[in-house]
């Protein structure tokens, strides 16, 4: 009887953001699925039913979502990748407790705290591929220092352009990953090493049949966090190398086509899109996740 | 047991989340009123009545743009000011929205507009970008009667008139004119080099051609998307001639023609002089290459007469006209006058409607338009403004305003709609990437099909 009151009660305060959530999140996602069915282009609202017609016009023979696509994929390979290794790597060194651990540690998260509109800009000037006598940035320095034949042209290189894009974006979430590997690290009791090296295991042993299993759940998660923030990117993107199409990413080119365009229909498919995609890589993570905390 | 809670609440939500979102229909659909099919070309009945409050003296009048920096807000201030002089009971309320070169802006007016709120006026650029947008939407009035009753009709170029009406009716008052086909070079460069100055497209080729091989690396300047179709749309004005680039947008000509396929293989030819970067660059970027003796030409319009003349401390080079840099029509394109312009409109319903039209009377006034330009960086629409005012560029823009044929920008809003001129961006895009022409061209005749004049 209590514990029913209780719940009333506890129900009743989550009520309002209950309800906020239905009509921010879930009344709206409706409401752009609607949208993305319809004929609606220019100013005004056109509901009328279309199908999947907006959808089928971007799988077929649309340029533009194919390179989006081919884009989205490289990039999210590469960033997350670089995040994964680069964290994992800084994070076993500061695991050794080196001094100043703190100061290192604070400093590979920082990037973190900078918006990607920053971090974009700084590293358009670094990834400048002019040449000549009119090099800057990162082939400039490269130039100085002997380097020739790491002088490129960066985000203008045919192709796999995109795959540059990734370093700003590595550079600035590596700290992040990084933060969580400590943390799963510091998390594997001392004994179960301990224990490993009485049986004569050498540390790579350790490394490969100890500490990598342990650490996949914040390698799935890190994967989960990293790889719908890549399916997602828009800042970056626009401040690093602008609306280039040939690197054109999905929700660029959903809001040039509805706000520039005024297509609305096209667009609401596109994020529609988005969300399908983010939505299938979170999805089951969260049931996973869910499935465990119940279980315990 | 706490499983079975989280279930609950996990179908709690999702219920309540379908019915708000079935509530949320309902509600919707009064707004917008009928679902209107596409309206296509009919001018709006002016019979909607326009919600007057009875004949005003006092009130307000809310002007609406993206004016918020530089020498655009300069001017609207100058035009503020003499409103605020003229009309001292009518507070002028100036609701400008910054941010991203108008996308902010147009999406806040779009939002006010679908709500039934639109602004006294707004600005916006003349031609399709707002025909295409607002008035198929049946959101402006036209403007005839002012037209006429101003004598706008024989003041602004003939020319002009056709490329800001639909229907052969007005729908909106520029206050200022930018040139696109200005071809920047840097007289100095050229005469290290002994190169002449080009007269028509081909000797404007062996220009470049002579200082590649003088070793110039990159004799053209060119910087981000835009202002890459902002050099194809003069090329293709170069090559094919104002009679037909006119047909091109009217969907009366074929894209599919030669000389299409000629103004392709021009641009594709220009491509191979600029410089690797231009992806990543401004336009800002770009003119002062050509300020810095880096390249010898740019093609940009003539807002970057702003850049190389103003001054130093504004942020701009504090250049000398005609010794520093100069200027001619892009070559191919003498005697053309490739405008675009910023302009302002009389909404349907708007809330101030006799304050509106004192407005745009002031907009198209030469006193308002005098006020405007100087400080903004460019010329009045009118044939008889006081050239005094203005400076050397200016001054020889002016000549040929008053002399030569107008075309329309694709770049900045006036030949194509907002969807149309969208798909050309992205065309162009796909053209760089590999510069196949038979595959631009396809795409060019597929878009002027499914989205411009072509298709009806």
């Amino acid at each position: 009887m209590q514990d029913r009151k209780e719940k009333g009660f506890a129900f009743l305060m989550v009520l309002p953001s209950i309800i906020a959530v239905g009509i921010f999140v879930y009344g709206f996602i409706g409401w752009t699925t609607r949208v993305s069915f319809s004929a609606w282009r220019g100013m005004n609202p056109d509901y009328t039913f279309v199908g999947f017609k907006n959808y089928i016009d971007l799988f077929v023979n649309n340029l533009r979502f194919q390179i989006d696509i081919k884009n989205t994929l490289i990039f999210t390979l590469v960033f997350v990748l670089g995040c994964l290794i680069i964290g994992l790597f800084s994070a076993l060194l500061l695991d050794q407790g080196l001094k100043g651990e703190s100061f290192f540690r604070s400093l590979f998260i920082f990037p973190m705290a900078i918006s990607y509109i920053v971090t974009g800009v700084v590293w358009r000037w670094l990834m400048n591929p002019a040449s000549g006598s009119r090099m800057s940035g990162l082939n400039l320095l490269f130039d100085k220092l002997g380097l020739d034949f790491l002088i490129n042209s960066w985000t203008s290189t045919p192709t796999w352009g995109i795959a540059f894009l990734a370093i700003p974006a590595i550079w600035q979430l590596s700290g992040y990953t990084m933060a969580m590997y400590l943390a799963g690290l510091r998390a594997i009791p001392d004994e179960l090493r301990e224990a490993a090296r009485v049986d004569g295991a050498s540390e790579l042993n350790i490394f490969h049949y100890i500490v990598l299993p342990l650490l996949r759940p914040v390698t799935l998660s890190a994967m989960v966090i990293l790889g719908h923030m890549s399916l997602k990117t828009f800042d970056l993107v626009i401040a690093t190398v602008g609306k280039q199409l040939v690197l054109d990413m999905p929700s660029v080119h959903m809001w040039q086509i509805t706000f520039d365009g005024l297509q609305y229909g096209t667009g609401a498919a596109i994020s529609i899109l988005l969300l399908i995609f983010t939505a299938v890589l979170i999805i089951p993570y969260l049931f996973f996740s869910l499935r465990k905390e119940v279980t315990q | 047991m706490k499983r079975k809670s989280i279930t609950f609440v996990i179908a709690l939500v999702l219920i309540s989340a379908l019915l708000l979102a079935s509530c949320a229909n309902p509600t919707e659909a009064p707004a917008p009123a009928e679902p209107e099919a596409p309206v296509a070309t009919e001018p709006p009945a002016a019979e909607e009545p326009a919600a007057e409050e009875p004949a005003a003296t006092g009130g307000q009048l809310e002007v609406f743009s993206w004016w918020t920096g530089g020498g655009e807000a300069a001017g609207l201030d100058a035009m503020i000011a003499i409103w605020n002089e003229k009309y001292p009971d009518i507070e002028f309320v100036n609701a400008a929205v910054a941010g991203g070169a108008g996308s902010n802006a147009k999406a806040v007016l779009a939002t006010r507009l679908s709500a039934g709120d639109p602004p006294d006026s707004w600005q916006g650029h003349a031609g399709q970008e707002l025909i295409g947008a607002y008035v198929v939407a049946g959101q402006l009035e036209p403007l005839d009667e002012l037209y006429a009753a101003n004598g706008w009709y024989e003041i602004f170029p003939e020319t002009l008139i056709p490329l800001i009406s639909q229907d052969g009716h007005p729908y909106s008052v520029p206050v200022n004119i930018h040139r696109a086909n200005v071809l920047w070079y840097n007289p100095k460069v050229l005469a290290e080099f002994n190169v002449a100055v080009p007269t028509d497209f081909a000797s404007w080729i062996t220009a470049l051609e002579a200082l590649k091989a003088a070793g110039m690396e990159s004799p053209l300047a060119l910087g981000e998307a835009w202002t890459e179709v902002h050099l194809f749309e003069t090329v293709l004005l170069a090559t094919v001639g104002p009679d037909a680039y006119n047909a091109l947008w009217a969907g009366t000509g074929d894209w599919a023609a030669p000389e299409v396929t000629q103004a392709i293989e021009n641009v594709k030819t220009l491509m191979t002089y600029v410089n690797t970067d231009y992806a990543t660059l401004s336009w800002q970027d770009a003119s002062k290459l050509v300020a810095d003796g880096d390249a010898a030409f740019n093609v940009m319009g003539d807002w970057a007469d702003g850049y190389f003349y103003g001054d130093v401390d504004g942020g701009n080079l504090g250049l000398t006209p005609l010794e520093d840099y100069a200027w001619m029509p892009v070559p191919g394109t003498q005697g053309v006058y490739q405008f675009l312009s910023d302009s302002f409109v009389l909404p349907v319903g708007a809330k101030n409607r006799d304050a509106a039209i004192k407005w745009l009377e002031l907009c198209g006034s030469k006193e308002g338009q005098d006020a405007f330009n100087p400080v903004k960086g460019s010329i009045a629409a009118r044939k008889d403004s006081d050239k005094s005012l203005y400076n050397v560029y200016l001054q020889s823009a002016m000549d040929d305003w008053a002399k030569d044929v107008v075309v329309g920008s694709l770049a900045h809003g006036v030949v194509a709609n907002p969807s149309w001129a969208t798909q050309i961006t992205t065309d162009w895009g796909a053209f760089v990437i590999n510069f196949d022409v038979a595959a631009f061209q396809e795409a060019l005749v597929a878009s002027c099909a499914a989205l411009g004049p072509c298709g009806e």
